[in-house]
């Protein structure tokens, strides 16, 4: 039972996060490059005054996936950095702890550009 | 200084046309209007600005072929596109041996082609002259907005760019329709700087220009078969309508947007319809031009609208100014007001 | 025309076709509720086959970072990203996507000024600001701590 609520609660937050974005779209002249910076750099501030921890231990990969939680664990990564290894952390804790998906993106990114080709919208 | 209506006392002739489009065009309404087309929108060529070149090298052959021209038959050829520099003119129609000009007034181009192309003939310093105008789909993505497998999402007000080229020849005197008279654009700004509406953006330069043209002409537009604005779309052509009301011009009954007609906005995806130098090109030497050879139009207004912007402006914010040629094409052979 | 630019933009702005909200609310939430909902899924997967929690938490953005690619490849995301809206744009496989699709993209201009130099054109804004957030608060973060 725990683990269907999980779930419902995966959906339910992952999906929320994804509205606020929709009705910023639609709603405003923001393009959605400017979302997505404004995601991260909102994740990386609710991580830092302490909102975003619960709501990942709350509500998972629905906190996690959407790119607030890359926020999340770049402020999270900062944060076990410093502890660990004082100032300097603050420059090698956040791309340490996203270095698999962004570096994930690339390798596929290069790979995709190596055996694929872009097609006509539509 | 002549700022008016150019009236060409010879009356050129359009002698003929052609037209190539890709996938999205032959699932439209006007699919059967086309001469030549390539449903993977690649014409075989390996990047999306060489297909865009080889469409403008295929039109020009082929409206040539219809005509019945050799190279040598064509003075100069008038051309342009989207893509920055002209690449797309300037690579289609390399290597033909006749005098080239790269125009470049956006979606407009085509109706700008017309204007200096009859123009020059009507002098007598060409006796035969081409206009060829492109835009492909995918370049113009790649340039002005994102990659084409990016997943974004397009507000309703966007405009489709078509995937076509087109070419009309021009020459002397001869066969019908003939070109009576041209206006060209001023350049407008209103001061809108969404590009996701280019036909609000647009809109005020074909008012202008329509306005002057009914205002010294002293014509109605009901005097015309059909007034044929280039890509203003859903957005820009209920604005031009309601403007010109108000101005006492109603243009309701004969207005056709060639970036309506050219796709079915309820099936097709398009938003508020077709845009780029293709689009008003193909639908004219497509759908237009066959219909005033038959006399089924005897006298209409072609207006070509264009949106002169590029990345860097609508970056920076700037606003978008506009601009409208007109073309008044007839079938009669002389006297206004008389269908010969 | 008798209007300044202001009055045209608000007239121009009034009368533009809209976005049908609720729906693309809807659609933003059942997409994106669902890749929420996937990912979880993997995370309990991997959990289950006994990988350690760093592991996991590596290898849950890794794999929705891949099928985000491949779908991208495939020339079918932006299809799917048309009905979902912010639906696929916010999770991660928005970000994959933003740096699959320049690199697809630029492969005509080459392996170096091309792809190389392109790859970041949609998604570098999100390192770039994420990155310099997380460097000021973890000197924030060291201020608070240690003075």
């Amino acid at each position: 039972m725990d683990k269907i609520l999980d779930y419902i609660w995966a959906f339910a937050i992952g999906g929320g996060l994804c509205v606020i974005a929709q009705i910023l779209i639609d709603k405003t002249k923001l393009t959605p490059a400017r979302i997505l910076v404004l995601y991260v750099v909102a994740g990386v501030i609710l991580t830092g005054i302490g909102l975003y921890g619960p709501l990942v231990d709350f509500a998972g990969c629905g906190a996690t996936v959407p790119l607030t939680g890359f926020g999340y664990s770049l402020a999270e990564g900062v944060k076990k950095a410093i502890d660990e290894r004082g100032l300097i952390g603050a420059l090698t804790g956040g791309l340490t702890a996203t270095s698999a998906g962004v570096t994930a993106a690339m390798v596929f990114a290069w790979l995709a550009a190596v055996l694929f080709k872009g097609k006509p919208k539509g | 200084m002549q700022k008016g209506i150019i009236t060409l006392t010879s009356r050129p002739s359009i002698i003929c046309g052609a037209s190539v489009v890709g996938k999205k065009e032959m699932d439209g309404p006007l699919a059967r209007c086309f001469d030549k087309y390539d449903l993977t929108d690649t014409f075989d060529m390996p990047t999306w600005e060489q297909s865009e070149s080889e469409m403008q090298r295929i039109a020009f052959n082929t409206a040539m072929e219809k005509g019945g021209f050799k190279i040598h038959d064509i003075d100069a050829i008038f051309a342009g596109d989207l893509i920055n520099q002209c690449i797309s003119s300037g690579y289609g129609l390399a290597n033909f041996d006749t005098q080239f000009f790269g125009l470049f007034g956006a979606c407009s181009t085509m109706a700008e082609s017309l204007v200096l192309g009859s123009m020059l003939v009507d002098s007598g310093k060409y006796s035969r002259v081409a206009a060829v105008t492109s835009s492909h789909n995918c370049s113009a993505e790649r340039q002005f907005r994102f990659p084409l497998e990016y997943g974004g999402q397009r507000t309703p007000t966007a405009q489709w760019t078509v995937t076509g080229s087109a070419a009309v020849i021009i020459g002397e005197h001869s066969d019908l329709p003939y070109i009576a008279e041209v206006l060209p654009g001023r350049v407008c700004d209103k001061g809108i700087n969404d590009s996701a509406n280019m036909g609000a953006a647009m809109a005020p330069a074909a008012i202008d220009t329509l306005k002057r043209y009914f205002d010294e002409s002293g014509k109605k537009p009901d005097d015309f078969s059909a007034i044929f604005t280039g890509d203003l779309g859903y957005e820009g052509s209920s604005i031009l309508v309601d403007f010109l009301r108000s101005d006492g011009y109603d243009i309701s009954r004969v207005h056709h947007d060639c970036g309506l007609m050219i796709y079915d906005r309820e099936r097709q995806d398009v938003h508020a319809g077709g845009s780029g130098c293709g689009c008003c090109a193909t639908v004219f030497a497509g759908h237009i031009l066959p219909q005033l050879k038959e006399k089924k139009l005897k006298d209409i207004l072609f207006i070509a609208t264009g949106a002169m912007m590029n990345t860097a402006s609508i970056q920076q914010g700037l606003t978008i100014p506009g601009i409208a040629h007109l073309a008044r094409i007839t079938v009669s052979e002389g006297d206004d007001g008389q269908n010969s | 025309m008798n209007m300044d630019d202001k009055t045209y933009k608000k007239y121009v702005e009034k009368r533009a076709t809209k976005s049908n909200l609720s729906a693309d609310c809807a659609r933003a939430f059942l997409i994106g509720g669902f890749i929420c909902t996937l990912g979880q899924g993997l995370f309990d997967i991997y959990t289950m086959l006994g990988m350690s929690e760093d592991n996991v938490k590596a290898l849950v953005p890794v794999s929705l970072v891949f099928l985000a690619a491949l779908l991208t490849s495939l020339n079918v995301f932006d299809n799917i990203a048309k009905f979902a809206g912010a639906g696929t744009l916010v999770p991660i496989t928005g970000f994959a996507n933003a740096v699959v699709s320049p690199a697809l993209d630029t492969k005509a201009e080459g392996f170096i000024l091309g792809v190389g130099a392109k790859i970041f054109t949609v998604a570098g804004p999100v390192i770039l600001y994420g990155t310099l957030a997380s460097t000021i608060y973890g000197i924030i973060l060291y201020v608070v701590r240690y003075f």
